[in-house]
């Protein structure tokens, strides 16, 4: 898939990214943008979001209007990336990040890589909540970051977080990590055994069988084209 | 002591509240307190079957709340026990009939001649759910030994937490220890694992159940019935009494990982 001609919002490592693509009128694409915010208003609300222009040209103006948009969504901008150096001017001059951004997340996440490359002390976009209570059927916890939970999660309720989801407790509802498209997002449990699990674009559910949960930490990550979960051995 | 309203409710429906509410009421009355029984179930009315009182209805709870009537018309005393109040529902209306304000006024309004008020709620979550708890001091859960029942009292207790009741308590109803045993039904322990609130009561599958409703005298009147002690029982827990839950067939090392569970929970 050839991301630079699409406009996008995808999260990645370093938070949420939206892709503004070189082509295309600059009026059409902030209207899109700020339909499909809208869409998913109270997912992204709070987070903080970085902009990624390619070649395009961008004035103060047009980003004065880009910031607009997303703070009537309740985003916020905190950098632009693009190669052209009138937009890199004006994003300096309204105070904005400008570091060039190149690396792109690998689609495919080695866990073991991972492990090692782990620094998120200075993780921007958005930040981690702690829930202290077990959640009952039909409650909901949305979030644009990480989600840890001390507690249990009742078959009917569901977590749904841009980052990795912690169930210090029994998950027994439905998680959902990586929910604005991260695959490299892990799901992990004292007591593993959702009534579904979803991570990024995969989804999958607990195995028939067995009715008493499984008791001894598990985490789940995407390997290969689907989810596993494995016990939980040690770093 | 100052009136105590119990809200009796579940989610799910036909798990035995409006059993429940009139089987307390007359139990709570047998102890010698004054009670009223509010039938919230506005449009699908059955706690007036239920205690045998549905010739007697004149006016009903919607009345009293559009001043149709004053309130002592509306309720009905008991057949069989004096102190033993039934405010009945309206059939002929539906839920929206009523507010959650104009619960709290009403049992406002009756305290200071009662020492209990107990609300029948209907099953759900919406407004007729919402009127019977807007007046609770306290919440009754009740469950059946059932997967769906259980899912549906977890949301229920979700919404009475989130309501900032206190912390409502459960009451088992309908369970088979044979089938427990079998490993063919949820046991006790299983239930309280998901929903981790403290247990009041477990009644059991009982026959003398149909039998009563269907005659219109509540079993809590009978000394022989199995269901009729355990709501009896009940009732002295409500009162502050500890009474030892009833040796049913399952029990056996039941109560030893109960104990454990709530000094956890």
């Amino acid at each position: 898939m050839n991301r630079k001609n699409e406009l996008t919002i995808r999260g990645t490592k370093n938070g949420l990214v939206i892709n503004l693509p070189d082509v295309g009128e600059l009026d059409d694409l902030l209207s899109q943008l700020k339909t499909r915010l809208h869409a998913t208003a109270s997912f992204f609300r709070g987070g903080r979001v970085a902009l990624q222009v390619g070649t395009r040209d961008l004035s103060k103006e047009d980003l004065e209007r880009i910031g607009g948009i997303l703070d009537e969504e309740g985003v916020s901008l905190w950098s632009v990336f693009g190669k052209s150096e009138l937009t890199q001017s004006a994003a300096r001059e309204w105070g904005l990040e400008t570091d060039p951004f190149e690396q792109e997340m690998p689609r495919k996440p080695d866990y073991t890589e991972r492990q090692s490359v782990m620094d998120y002390s200075n993780q921007p976009g958005a930040s981690a909540i702690l829930i202290r209570r077990t959640l009952r059927s039909g409650q909901r916890v949305v979030h644009p970051g990480d989600v840890t939970l001390i507690g249990d999660v009742n078959p009917g309720a569901e977590i749904v977080a841009g980052g990795s989801i912690v169930v210090w407790g029994k998950l027994r509802g439905t998680a959902h990590a990586g929910a604005s498209g991260d695959d490299g997002a892990v799901v992990c449990a004292l007591s593993l055994y959702p009534t579904q699990l979803r991570i990024g674009n995969y989804i999958t559910r607990s195995p028939e069988g067995s009715p008493t949960p499984v008791r001894m930490p598990e985490i789940a990550s995407v390997q290969g084209e689907k989810i596993v979960a494995e016990p939980w051995s040690g770093a | 002591m100052s009136v105590q309203v119990v809200t009796i409710t579940s989610g799910k429906g036909g798990v035995g509240k409006t059993t429940t509410a009139a089987n307390l009421g007359v139990s709570l009355a047998l102890l010698g307190k004054r009670v009223v029984c509010i039938d919230t179930d506005i449009g699908l009315r059955n706690l007036d079957v239920v205690m045998g009182l549905e010739n007697r209805i004149v006016y009903d709870l919607v009345d009293v709340v559009e001043g149709n009537c004053r309130l002592r018309q509306a309720m009905i005393k008991d057949k069989r026990l004096s102190e033993l109040y039934l405010l009945p529902a309206a059939q002929t209306r539906d839920k929206t009939a009523v507010g959650p304000d104009d619960m709290v006024a009403l049992c406002a309004q009756m305290k200071d001649d009662f020492d209990y008020i107990l609300i029948d709620s209907p099953a759900g979550i919406e407004q007729g759910f919402r009127n019977a708890l807007a007046p609770a001091d306290r919440v009754l859960i009740v469950t059946t030994p059932e997967v769906s029942a259980v899912r549906d009292a977890d949301r229920i207790i979700g919404l009475v937490e989130a309501a900032e009741k206190p912390s409502p308590k459960l009451i088992i109803n309908r369970i088979r220890p044979e089938m427990v045993d079998r490993g063919d039904m949820l046991s006790t322990v299983d239930i309280i694992e998901i929903l981790a609130i403290d247990l009041i009561g477990i009644v059991p599958d009982d026959e003398d159940i149909i039998v009563s409703t269907n005659r219109g005298v509540p079993v809590a009147f009978e000394n022989n019935s199995s269901a009729g002690t355990a709501f009896r029982n009940i009732a002295r827990r409500i009162e502050g009494e500890e009474v030892p839950f009833m040796a049913l067939k399952d029990q056996a090392g039941f109560f030893k990982r109960l104990v454990k569970l709530v000094r956890q929970g």
